[in-house]
């Protein structure tokens, strides 16, 4: 019986300590109706041998092709300790630090977290984390809501330039709570937020401007200059950066004369895999005086009875166990094994390491968008400054060339017409450091032939297979 | 100690970043950073050794019995962590397309159809992140449900007193109000009381079955009628589908929608405090506002289905459709058990529990709900010796920790007092189980003879019992002593 230890002579001395004759009669307070027959829809178990094969087939039937897609999920390189020291079982197998004395290993992890997280983004304190970056926006924009007690409104400005899965995903999350999103567009020579089109749209009040960084398309946005119009309407400032660019990119909390309030993102580049997207980490860091309406776990540092520093959770009355309704958020746990993989990275990183991936991120990503734009009909979408992403405009259907591309296992990038149907034909590409020169060759080599096919009328090699 | 407390400046893991810096020309000045952040300068083996260490001041299930009560500690099988790491797995990007995803949509598929089948619901979405996420999900559905139908009334969710706060949290988060229904004192919902709050305000029940005081409400059906007959919905919380997988299945008793955790059930890692992974399961009604990403199959491929698809979804939870290497874990788990493993979960659970209540009891501790069976887990009051001896649940608890168990969950539910809610799982073999009771046995003697010693419990741990006031009022979240890198 995988996984229960029970001999039969255990079975038998435990069923005679209750006093009942078998363990069929331990469900006899169930109706006998609601007992369910046979479960047929449900194979037999497999043995650890079987289903290694079966995962083995399973992983091996995706390949691994060679990914320029970025749009939200990098690829790094991640330390070989990092994961190796996050699943052993003393932090793989534990479960929330209630019990503060007997979770110490974790509670120090999260406070170290904290702390890294502060330092990144300059602002006063951190959350030990929320579910991903996109439920990190939708927890940042209710937590502006109400945190601004100057402003009484409950309109959040929302750039289109946010990832469109966060703008839907805090639309899930926030719709029943009577806020109002309110999306801002882009510049369409610059692909950033423009004054002039929030100027147009933010004629009544609004709590909160939501500002990315870099933004979806990669592009820098004139964060000082939106975070001193924002502040002059008396409304906070959310920032949704990405954590390595803040190794090379002015940090939230300097941004504008007064800084940003609330900053958060996605932890997944800090030592995170793809995973095909989970899990990741969120993260929501915020200026002190906010720190009531943060959500989600906190830990602090404390004495013991002995004067001895120790660590614990704090300021839980901000919490669902204890306030129930009236608490800050529904969220009850955090990423914890994906924080402590977080801060592993981070500290074998350091702020050297993480600037160096920044910058080979960023000027692989230069390189990268240099050959392609070499391709006849290959050109920048947009003219501004970018820190890891590209958008291009093609000669041909973006989804038509991603196919033939992928066909010969590369994945030439996110296809923006998906989401921005005025940008069609156009893909987002990203190069991190864990793309080489060879690798780039070949993605323009690839680009150029299956053009070449589009523009001369003959079908490519590729999207014949993916049809046939 | 603090990494930062090892912090030397210039020291670096140089192994593990780029030789060179490259150029950065072509960020402008004013958008550059002035100030280097303030993170740790050590060496590989200085952040190995400090994590190593911190990791050996934790409890874990791989170290010691846990029988946290709600929380479903039980073994999580190397396996399921290792072949969700193999390295397709990891290196997929979540926008990779179908072409490079059907080995792992597969398994998806699979996993979806499975707890569809254990649950007895009509369909299954794996998005939400987490029970809490699910949760939210749940209530959204029947909001979404209930607005479609133009029933624009139905703003109030029923929730019993002895609920999980993610219950009430979750439910004022989908815009509802919250109505809390009384326990009787046998442990099942006072079927008076919601008879009585049911109406044509009521937009839903949310209900844990067995209940958090470890019994399983035998008035389920009636409370299903009642809530359906009054035109409410039944939302089931699987925070305690261990103690039923493969016996009874929700959809069978009549709920409508269901979460399940399937960092409890289906013994994906807890991880400190996560990931979880909360899929939701509805009835037919409900189908059509599922969150997405689903995954489903034309012919011999499989696809995703989107929002587009799926015009009525309440919409997606996270960006990238949910805790993927999670509910890898939960596939390999639900496939090394197999049916027969899955019935096995559930009966040997409930065999622990009620082992270790029958024990308990001989030993002279008194169970919460005498005439009640365990289900997977069951509360213990020990209110007699908070009276008596001065010695409460808490010291119970931190005691506990000194004989290297880790405590049950303390003082949940709140409706009874000094409690301790214990769940032993079917993972732990009998002799730990008696070594626990033997364990409560001498903590209550030491309580009659030095009290004192008890209530200053834990002695053994790397800290004492800790200070949470001070915690609270004189806040430290952040190091700030400042490296030399950060000065």
């Amino acid at each position: 019986m995988p996984f229960i230890p029970h001999t039969q002579e255990d079975v038998e001395a435990m069923l005679a300590k209750i006093g009942v004759d078998s363990i069929d009669d331990l469900f006899d307070e169930i109706p006998a109706e609601l007992l369910a027959g046979g479960l047929d829809g449900i194979p037999s178990g497999l043995s650890e041998m079987e289903i290694t094969r079966l995962m083995q087939a399973r992983a091996r039937e995706d390949g691994q092709p060679l990914c320029f897609i970025g749009a939200g999920a990098y690829e790094h390189h991640i330390p070989a300790a990092v994961w190796q020291i996050t699943t052993r079982g003393e932090f793989y197998s534990a479960y929330t630090p209630y019990q503060a004395e007997a979770s110490q290993g974790t509670l120090q992890v999260l406070y170290e977290f904290q702390s890294m997280m502060t330092a990144l983004t300059a602002l006063d304190v951190s959350n030990a984390s929320l579910y991903d970056g996109a439920s990190a926006l939708a927890e940042a924009v209710l937590m502006a809501v109400r945190a601004n007690r100057k402003v009484n409104s409950k309109r959040v400005l929302m750039p289109r330039t946010v990832h469109p899965s966060y703008r839907r995903t805090v639309q899930s999350i926030v719709r029943h709570q009577g806020i109002e999103v309110v999306e801002i567009p882009f510049d369409r020579k610059g692909g950033h937020t423009s004054l002039a089109q929030l100027e147009a749209l933010a004629g009544d009040p609004f709590a909160a401007l939501v500002i990315p960084q870099p933004n979806f398309f990669g592009v820098l946005e004139d964060v000082d200059a939106l975070t001193d119009w924002a502040h002059a309407r008396d409304a906070l400032v959310i920032g949704v950066v990405n954590p390595v660019a803040l190794a090379l990119l002015s940090p939230p909390g300097d941004w504008g004369s007064a800084g940003a309030d609330i900053a958060c993102g996605e932890g997944q580049p800090l030592g995170i895999p793809l995973a095909s997207g989970g899990p990741y980490l969120g993260f929501l860091c915020c200026k002190q005086p906010y720190l009531r309406q943060l959500p989600g776990r906190i830990a602090g540092k404390t004495v013991d009875l002995d004067g001895k520093e120790g660590y614990t959770l704090t300021l839980q009355a901000r919490e669902q166990h204890i306030r129930r309704s009236k608490a800050t958020s529904n969220i009850c746990t955090n990423q914890g094994l994906l924080v402590t993989a977080a801060t592993i990275h981070m500290a074998m990183l350091g702020a050297d390491g993480l600037e160096g991936v920044a910058a080979a991120c960023h000027s692989n990503t230069a390189k990268l968008a240099d050959m392609l734009c070499a391709v006849p009909g290959v050109e920048p979408l947009f003219d501004r400054p970018c820190f890891h992403e590209r958008a291009l405009r093609l000669p041909a259907p973006a989804a038509d060339v991603l196919r033939s591309l992928a066909a010969h296992d590369i994945l030439g990038g996110f296809d923006l017409g998906s989401e921005y149907p005025e940008l069609e034909p156009a893909v987002l590409v990203c190069a991190t450091e864990m793309r080489t020169d060879e690798d780039l060759a070949a993605f323009r080599d690839e680009l150029a032939r299956v053009i070449g096919d589009a523009q001369s009328g003959t079908p490519s090699a590729g999207a014949q297979v993916v049809n046939a | 100690m603090l990494i930062y407390e090892q912090s030397r400046a210039g020291r670096r893991a140089t192994a593990q970043a780029p030789s060179e810096t490259a150029p950065v020309d072509h960020l402008p000045a004013a958008l550059r950073r002035k100030r280097r952040p303030d993170l740790p300068q050590v060496s590989e083996l200085q952040a190995v050794r400090h994590y190593t260490r911190l990791s050996q001041k934790n409890f874990s299930i791989d170290t010691q019995f846990y029988p946290l009560g709600s929380c479903t500690m039980k073994y999580n099988p190397r396996a399921c962590n290792s072949l969700a790491s193999l390295p397709g797995f990891l290196a997929r990007h979540p926008a990779a397309p179908a072409t490079h995803s059907q080995g792992i949509m597969a398994c998806l598929l699979e996993l979806q159809d499975m707890l569809k089948f254990v649950t007895g619901m009509h369909a299954v979405s794996l998005a939400p992140a987490a029970g809490a996420q699910g949760e939210l999900a749940g209530v959204l559905m029947i909001r979404a449900y209930h607005d479609a139908r133009g029933d624009h009334e139905r703003r109030e969710i029923l929730v019993p007193d002895a609920a999980h706060g993610t219950n009430p949290a979750s439910a004022i988060m989908a815009g509802f109000q919250v109505r809390e229904i009384p326990t009787g004192s046998n442990g099942d919902v006072d079927i008076d009381a919601l008879r009585a709050a049911v109406g044509p305000r009521t937009a839903g029940i949310m209900l844990t079955n067995p209940s958090t005081v470890g019994v399983f409400d035998r008035n389920i059906q009636a409370i299903a009628e009642t809530v359906h007959a009054a035109g409410g919905l039944l939302y089931y919380d699987g925070a305690n589908l261990n103690a039923i997988l493969g016996k009874v299945r929700p959809g069978d008793m009549g709920f409508d929608v269901i979460h399940m955790n399937l960092h409890k059930t289906f013994s994906t890692p807890h991880g400190g405090g996560g990931p979880g992974a909360g899929p939701v399961g509805v009835s037919k009604r409900l189908e059509p506002y599922l969150p997405v990403p689903l995954v489903s199959r034309d012919g011999d491929r499989y696809r995703w289905l989107t929002e587009r698809d799926r015009p009525e979804s309440i919409g997606r939870m996270t960006a990238f459709g949910g805790n993927m290497g999670i509910l890898l874990r939960a596939y390999i788990y639900a496939r090394l058990l197999g049916a027969e493993g899955m019935r096995r979960v559930a009966e040997y659970a409930t065999l622990n529990a009620n082992y270790l209540l029958s024990c308990l009891r001989e030993a002279g501790f008194q169970p919460a709900y005498p005439q009640r069976r365990a289900s997977h887990e069951f509360i213990v009051t020990l209110k007699r010796e908070a009276k008596e001896l001065d010695v409460n649940a808490m010291d119970f608890a931190k005691r506990l920790l000194d004989y290297g168990y880790h405590a049950p969950t303390t003082y949940f539910p709140l409706l009874v007092p000094e409690c301790l809610l214990i769940e032993p799982t079917e993972s732990e073999a009998k002799e730990d189980l008696d070594g626990f009771v033997d364990a409560m046995t001498r903590i209550r003697a030491e309580a009659e003879s030095e009290p004192q010693m008890v209530k200053g419990a834990p002695y053994k741990l790397p800290v004492r019992r800790l200070d949470d006031v001070r915690a609270a009022r004189q806040l430290d979240l952040a190091w700030r002593g400042g490296t030399e890198a950060g000065q």
